[in-house]
């Protein structure tokens, strides 16, 4: 067993490098699309003006972009250097995924994304569009493929531990691609990302508007980020990701500890809106409950039973002593690899291994575990009831005010061309909200986790490296400090290329057809800025 | 189509493919890593710079694609590697990301404010993120090559029983100063087609020198080799190329020379080693001649010479343990399942040829010499 300090400081780094290129994906998701959408009207009606959107929105995609690249990478190397039992114990399994978007989704994007650039005065206009799409393409690509990975951690359908190998081995390559946890996440992940890219257009045009300068490109980009944002925002909310949560047991308990459900009710359960959980005296104080909505949004049905958190420590416990018989057998055909009988015995019983894994945090052998320790060991796969429970209300309340901005921002654009400056300044200041409500998302899906690095296969106190005390700390202030300075850099060239605004927009073009390109660079026509 | 997928063979065609995915690496994110190493040498002033950086503007993203691939292959046909040399390698791998983050940031905010100060601090990122990640890969190969301190546990956890200092042996050096010799060599023969005559005559003046002195490094190596300053190691046991990835179920010793052993039996291979020397050898006589396309090519063959022999030598080894050479891994022992192996062969034999056609595509596209005047004119470059 590593080192606790260890395994808390691997994933100190691990959440902090992971919730930092959390910032920048998003953004790329959805403003990847939004640019392909603009490009599309630009080739479909031949108005430049949405050829100048495009490569604007292109510039401040690029400066977002590349650190969502750079920090990629940090994700990919850090299973090998922090976590190397997880990734000798589930490579076989895990790896595939990562390994496909590399070939499927990476060299896509990352080859395109320089023709976008370099390509304007090279490629026709359709074939330029093309190159956008593809780059649109490989940013969700990868995100399946990350997600597949990471549902797998979630719900780690398609494979089984196979004592030859002391490791997890895929059974079913199929299952793990369309294991609905994954799939529900992949929805969930990229609509959320098409709600930043829309809210971030939408805020900067806003900004634009509220300024009076470039008119023409903000009126067109809010209208277009507002219907895009409409849909992707409904899409999050109703195709959320707890539709994966009936599946697993702890998929189970992190729904019940969102609810901060503590004892099963009947069918259909009651949602909590507000309330205080209280871990230690394991029940919530002050709830203001709300009738069958939690059983319709949990099971989207009216007579499934939502199991509370003491039931499923209950049936923890069963899986333990399960699992204890499987560490026996393990144990025996590891002393003798050709002692059949143990293997057998192990093969009965082998799905519940991880869970006398749990047992090794209390006890140093767990087969002489007491009950008292067995009974410790259950309650460990309660994770942090009141983290969940909040993080959640906030994550759905950013939606939800968001939904409302959308909507509104929709209703406006179908009636007027600009909209009225209360809304232009209610948008410009839910700028914030899709990165909030994204990594509450991510805390909530990943610390919900807890104990499990994969959900009752590996626990997470097992997973880490052996290393020194002083290789993670030189790691950890090394990526504060970089990237730190990236991020002061990064903002401080997002608003100056804000500030600065499209180089070469103007208006005009629009109001005068047909004036096209030697209008765009005759200096006699372009407004003074 | 069936011997294709029995499990001896997916495991040496992935081991080839582990080859094929770092020469992939070396050959295409080599060139743009050796042109920013090169760039003070060949380039004065902020213009000149520029043609450099905007020399493989359009397509280094694409290149580094090859080593996040290289990673994530790794992870799926190998994790035993995975894991063992990405946490043993702590630090290194560390100093490498760092660069890696470094280079793509610093080749795209470099031009976003023009100046002096904040182009000449992006330029140092871009030469020291160009320099350092050869020679850590160097020294990495080289230390795999004399062997690695670890052991695995009970419950097959690998314990890495070394720091970052025990990385820098003389042997592993020597294998560093080796790599970056190669990669000046390739960066010189890129910018000798791509750049501005002016730069591409210094690139040249460089690039002869450096494609030679790789050579008889690499020359060099084959002796130290033999005299067992290189390390070697042994299969003292039979392997089973078809029996589950367990990695403590056979035994191995070191024994100096050891990695010339495959050549006696096999003499073919020999052709290996020769493709690297004839690569370096050639790539300096092309720059001596100023032959563009053929230095490209040549330094290219022989960097993936060069990759190949270290692991014809080294097979069926994969990463020896000097602690416990019985633990080493093995292309017979560290594999993933034949279920995965087998998938990833599948995926990859669909989607690399659709890589390739596309990236070729995109090169094409972006032919043509970067000159300075071209530079001037343009609004979107680098």
């Amino acid at each position: 067993m590593p080192d606790p300090l260890i395994t808390d400081l691997s994933r100190l780094q691990f959440a902090l490098t992971a919730m930092y290129h959390f910032l920048f994906v998003p953004l790329t998701l959805g403003l990847s699309i939004l640019m392909a959408m603009m490009e599309t009207v630009y080739v479909m009606t031949g108005r430049s003006i949405w050829r100048e959107m495009t490569k604007f929105w292109g510039l401040l995609f690029g400066i977002n972009f590349v650190l969502g690249v750079a920090t990629g990478i940090t994700m990919e190397f850090q299973f090998g250097m922090n976590w190397a039992f997880y990734s000798h114990y589930v490579g076989d399994v895990f790896g595939a995924p990562l390994a496909i978007e590399g070939l499927m989704a990476f060299f896509l994007e990352a080859t395109f994304v320089g023709l976008f650039f370099f390509g304007w005065d090279r490629l026709s206009a359709r074939a330029h569009l093309l190159v956008t799409w593809l780059v649109a393409l490989g940013a969700n690509f990868s995100a399946l493929w990350i997600l597949v990975a990471n549902g797998w951690m979630q719900n780690p359908v398609g494979a089984a531990f196979n004592p030859d190998t002391m490791r997890m081995e895929v059974t079913d390559f199929m299952a793990v691609i369309f294991n609905p946890v994954a799939q529900a996440k992949f929805v969930h992940t990229v609509s959320a990302g098409y709600v930043t890219g829309a809210v971030f257009v939408l805020a900067i045009s806003a900004f634009y508007m509220l300024r009076g300068r470039h008119i023409a490109l903000a009126q067109r980009s809010f209208a277009i980020a507002a219907a895009f944002g409409l849909a992707s925002t409904l899409s999050v909310l109703v195709l959320g990701d707890e539709s994966g949560y009936a599946v697993t047991d702890h998929q189970k308990m992190k729904l019940a500890a969102m609810e901060a459900m503590w004892h099963t009710e009947e069918a259909p359960a009651a949602f909590t809106i507000v309330g205080l959980p209280d871990q230690r005296a394991r029940e919530t104080r002050f709830a203001i409950h709300v009738p069958f909505v939690m059983g319709l949004i949990g099971t989207r049905s009216l007579d499934t039973a939502i199991p509370g958190i003491f039931e499923l420590v209950d049936h923890a416990e069963e899986r333990i002593r399960s699992g204890l018989l499987a560490y026996e057998a393990l144990e025996a055909f590891k002393a003798d690899r050709t002692d059949m009988a143990a293997r057998e015995a192990f093969m009965e019983h082998r799905e519940d291994l991880g869970y006398a894994q749990l047992v090794r945090q209390f006890a140093e052998d767990p087969l002489t575990a007491t009950d008292a320790e067995i009974r410790e060991a259950a309650w460990f796969t309660v994770p942090s009831v009141p983290a969940a429970f909040f993080s959640f209300r906030a994550m759905v309340a950013c939606g939800l005010v968001l939904l409302v901005l959308f909507g509104v921002a929709a209703y406006f654009t179908t009636k007027e061309e600009t909209p009225p400056r209360w809304l232009l300044k209610a948008a410009l200041f839910s700028l914030p909200l899709p990165w909030i409500a994204i990594e509450l998302g991510w805390f909530l899906a990943e610390y919900g986790r807890q104990p499990w690095i994969i959900e009752g296969v590996l626990p997470t106190f097992l997973a880490a490296s052996n290393l020194a005390l002083s290789d993670i700390l030189i790691t950890i202030a090394g990526f504060t400090l970089v990237y730190g300075v990236l991020a002061v850099i990064e903002v401080r060239l997002m608003l100056a290329a804000i500030r600065k605004g499209p180089s070469v927009v103007d208006e005009l073009d629009d109001l005068v057809p047909g004036l096209g390109e030697q209008g765009r660079h005759d200096p006699a026509l372009s407004p003074a800025e | 189509m069936e011997f294709l997928f029995d499990y001896a063979t997916l495991r040496v065609i992935w081991w080839a493919l582990l080859g094929v995915l770092l020469i992939g690496f070396a050959v295409t994110d080599g060139f743009d890593m050796g042109a920013a190493a090169l760039m003070p040498l060949v380039a004065r002033g902020d213009d000149e710079r520029r043609v450099v950086i905007n020399t493989f503007g359009p397509v280094w993203e694409g290149n580094q694609v090859w080593f996040i691939l290289g990673g994530g292959a790794i992870f799926a046909a190998w994790p035993a590697l995975y894991a063992l040399s990405f946490s043993g390698f702590y630090l290194a791998m560390f100093l490498v990301l760092f660069m890696l983050i470094l280079r793509p940031v610093a080749f795209k905010y470099r031009s976003k404010r023009e100046g002096a100060k904040w182009r000449s601090r992006w330029d140092l990122a871009i030469v020291v993120s160009g320099l350092v990640p050869p020679v850590i890969f160097g020294v990495a190969v080289g230390n795999a090559l004399i062997g690695v301190p670890f052991a695995y546990d009970n419950d097959l956890r690998p314990d890495y029983q070394g720091g970052l200092f025990g990385l820098l042996n003389p042997a592993a050096l020597f294998c560093g100063v080796l790599s970056l010799f190669m990669i000046a060599a390739h960066g010189a023969a890129w910018l000798h087609l791509k750049a501005d005559p002016v730069i591409a005559e210094r690139a040249r003046k460089i690039g002869k020198w450096a494609a030679f002195g790789a050579f008889v490094l690499f020359a060099l190596g084959g002796f130290l080799v033999a005299f067992g300053a290189l390390g070697g190691y042994e299969l003292t046991s039979t392997a089973d190329f078809r029996t589950p990835s367990f990695p403590l179920g056979k035994t191995a010793a070191e024994a100096d020379g050891a990695w010339l052993a495959n050549y006696g039996e096999a003499p073919l291979l020999m052709l290996v080693p020769a493709l690297g020397l004839l690569g370096l050898a050639g790539g300096a006589l092309a720059f001596w001649t100023g032959r563009c396309r053929v230095t490209l090519v040549a330094t290219g063959l022989g960097i993936a010479g060069v990759i190949a022999t270290v692991g014809v030598s080294m097979f069926p080894f994969i990463l020896p343990s000097a602690v416990d050479p019985s633990h080493s891994l093995m292309v017979f022992d560290a594999s993933s399942s034949r279920n995965t192996l087998r998938t990833m062969l599948l995926a990859t034999v669909f989607f690399l040829p659709i890589i390739l056609a596309y990236t070729a595509w995109v090169y094409r596209v972006m032919s043509g010499r970067v000159t300075t005047d071209g530079l001037r004119a343009a609004d979107h470059a680098y």
